[in-house]
């Protein structure tokens, strides 16, 4: 008997090491959770990006192109915001507080922008100050070339490291057999630049001849997920995958990050892209996602509101209409958990300065997280 | 019997030239799988199949055939709220795509002539015109 109960041990445990792991494990429902959700602003169209300022009011980005904010629960337009070009997955999309906002009041904006010339649109980065509710001192800090009516792929988050410097992502723009790869165009890149545009002199490719100076890494899809890891300071990326193959990337500086000559995915129509999942030369990612889950938006939990989420990634997922909660360890994603089941695709997700999670849905408006200690 | 011959083989040319030429809706269609696999196969998927109870599917799908003017509607102002396609609730939120009336009427005669869908009558640009929002 006693024999048998440790031969059963010994199988629970090869079953947990066999499935337990990798980048195909299993997304998890919690037996009970820790939180309420409750739809903090309502009535959104498409909440894109979030900010908050220092008085703990909010800035939201609706795709259409309106910046609201929301104090108390009053809702005001932002005037002034220059006009974006709506188009398949481009309108107005992220926004970011300068890390001493607080003293100089810069703000940063993408948007898809038909600026420029030529049918179409790319994405462009704005930085600008909002004055008695209006977008005011506006400055195209980037635009990215050339035009093009493809409806997909802006990227467009924002992140600022520990030492100041703004970085933002382009999607390849639908154009993958062009744009990804090579240094000399716009798309499928990361970006890196100082708070007033200009080009670091550091940059990794200043000194090739023809490229587009302002790249920090290249290879990439579609990010749509950025930040800066708040113990190691690297910057973190989420990119959608074709289809299966979404990616977390560390982002280093001039690294080839593979699309799409390597890649966990599929074309949609089933048939292959590449046979590749790794090149010399070409980084991986350190989690990808078979199925998609179509991420978006990104947030670590550095707050202890939540039991044993601290040190957790938050990500949204589009397709699945959830958020999802990675644990990590050793750089490894070793457990993923289905929050919010079938709220709605979700676009964005943030830690709020006051340690709360919030969360932007597609058609609802964005919900705050209330941890079940507080009720 | 040359005149005859010269007719006859004037007209086989003429109407081998017919054939070959695609027809005006065949021409839209193939404009409108372009539009397609820009924008909308991400969400509904290359043979339309859609994701259940997320993103409804396009083939053989009853909304589309007996909602004409309201897919239409959909497609050039985006979508919200509860439909039911083939007996499942859809509850989700599709933005405008920023498409012109010309390419909603492509990708309108892609879909309803695609995956065990059949209209027999096409969409034109000025239809997508007059279908104003409600």
């Amino acid at each position: 008997m006693e024999k048998s109960i440790a031969h059963l041990f010994f199988f629970v445990v090869l079953l947990n090491s066999a499935c337990g792991q990798g980048p195909d494990n299993e997304v998890h429902t919690p037996k009970s959770t820790v939180f309420s959700a409750e739809l903090f602003v309502d009535q959104l169209q498409l909440p894109w990006g979030m900010a908050f300022l220092p008085d703990n009011s909010m800035l939201i980005t609706e795709k259409a192109g309106r910046i609201i904010h929301v104090k108390d629960g009053k809702k005001t337009a932002i005037k002034g915001v220059p006009k974006v070009y709506l188009r398949g997955q481009g309108g107005l999309m992220d926004i970011a507080l300068h890390p001493d906002y607080a003293t100089n009041g810069w703000l940063y904006i993408s948007y898809a922008s038909s600026e420029g010339g030529g049918k179409g649109g790319n994405t462009a980065i704005m930085r600008a100050r909002i004055v008695n509710n209006s977008l005011v001192d506006q400055k195209v800090l980037y635009k990215a070339v050339p035009n093009t009516t493809r409806g997909q792929h802006f990227g467009s988050r924002f992140a600022f490291d520990r030492e100041g410097y703004l970085y933002f992502s382009i999607g390849e723009r639908g154009d993958r057999e062009v744009n990804p790869q090579d240094i000399t165009r716009d798309g499928g890149k990361i970006y890196r630049l100082h708070d007033d545009g200009r080009i670091p002199a550091d940059n990794p490719f200043v000194n090739k001849a023809g490229a587009k100076t302002a790249i920090f890494s290249y290879g990439h899809r579609n990010p749509q997920g950025l930040l800066t890891h708040p113990e190691t300071g690297q910057i973190w990326d989420h990119e959608h995958g074709p289809r299966g193959g979404d990616e977390i990337n560390i982002v280093k500086k001039g690294k080839n990050y593979g699309w799409p000559k390597i890649t966990y995915g599929i074309n949609y129509s089933g048939s292959a892209i590449t046979d590749k999942t790794h090149m010399p030369g070409m980084e991986q990612p350190i989690h990808y996602w078979i199925p998609s889950i179509a991420p978006s938006g990104m947030a670590f939990v550095t707050t202890e509101k939540y039991p044993g989420w601290k040190g957790s990634l938050l990500v949204g997922s589009l397709v699945f209409q959830y958020l999802e909660r990675l644990e990590l360890k050793d750089g490894k994603v070793v457990y993923r958990e289905k929050l919010m089941d079938g709220i709605g695709r979700v676009r964005d997700v943030r830690q709020g300065p006051d340690g709360l999670i919030y969360v932007a849905v597609e058609g609802k408006g964005i919900y705050r997280l209330n941890p079940d200690s507080q009720k | 019997m040359r005149a005859f011959l010269f007719t006859y083989l004037a007209l086989a040319g003429l109407l081998s030239l017919y054939l070959i030429q695609d027809t005006p809706l065949k021409q839209s269609m193939k404009r409108g799988s372009g539009i397609y696999l820009d924008f909308c196969v991400s969400c509904h998927l290359e043979k339309g199949e859609g994701v259940e109870n997320t993103y409804p599917p396009l083939a053989n799908s009853d909304y589309l055939i007996n909602n004409r003017k309201k897919s239409i509607i959909g497609v050039k102002y985006g979508q919200q709220g509860e439909i039911v396609v083939n007996g499942t609730r859809y509850d989700n939120t599709m933005l405008p795509m920023g498409l012109s009336d010309e390419e909603v009427a492509d990708v309108m005669n892609y879909i309803m002539n695609s995956w065990g869908n059949k209209s027999n009558q096409m969409v034109t640009p000025e239809e997508v015109s007059n279908c104003l929002k409600r």
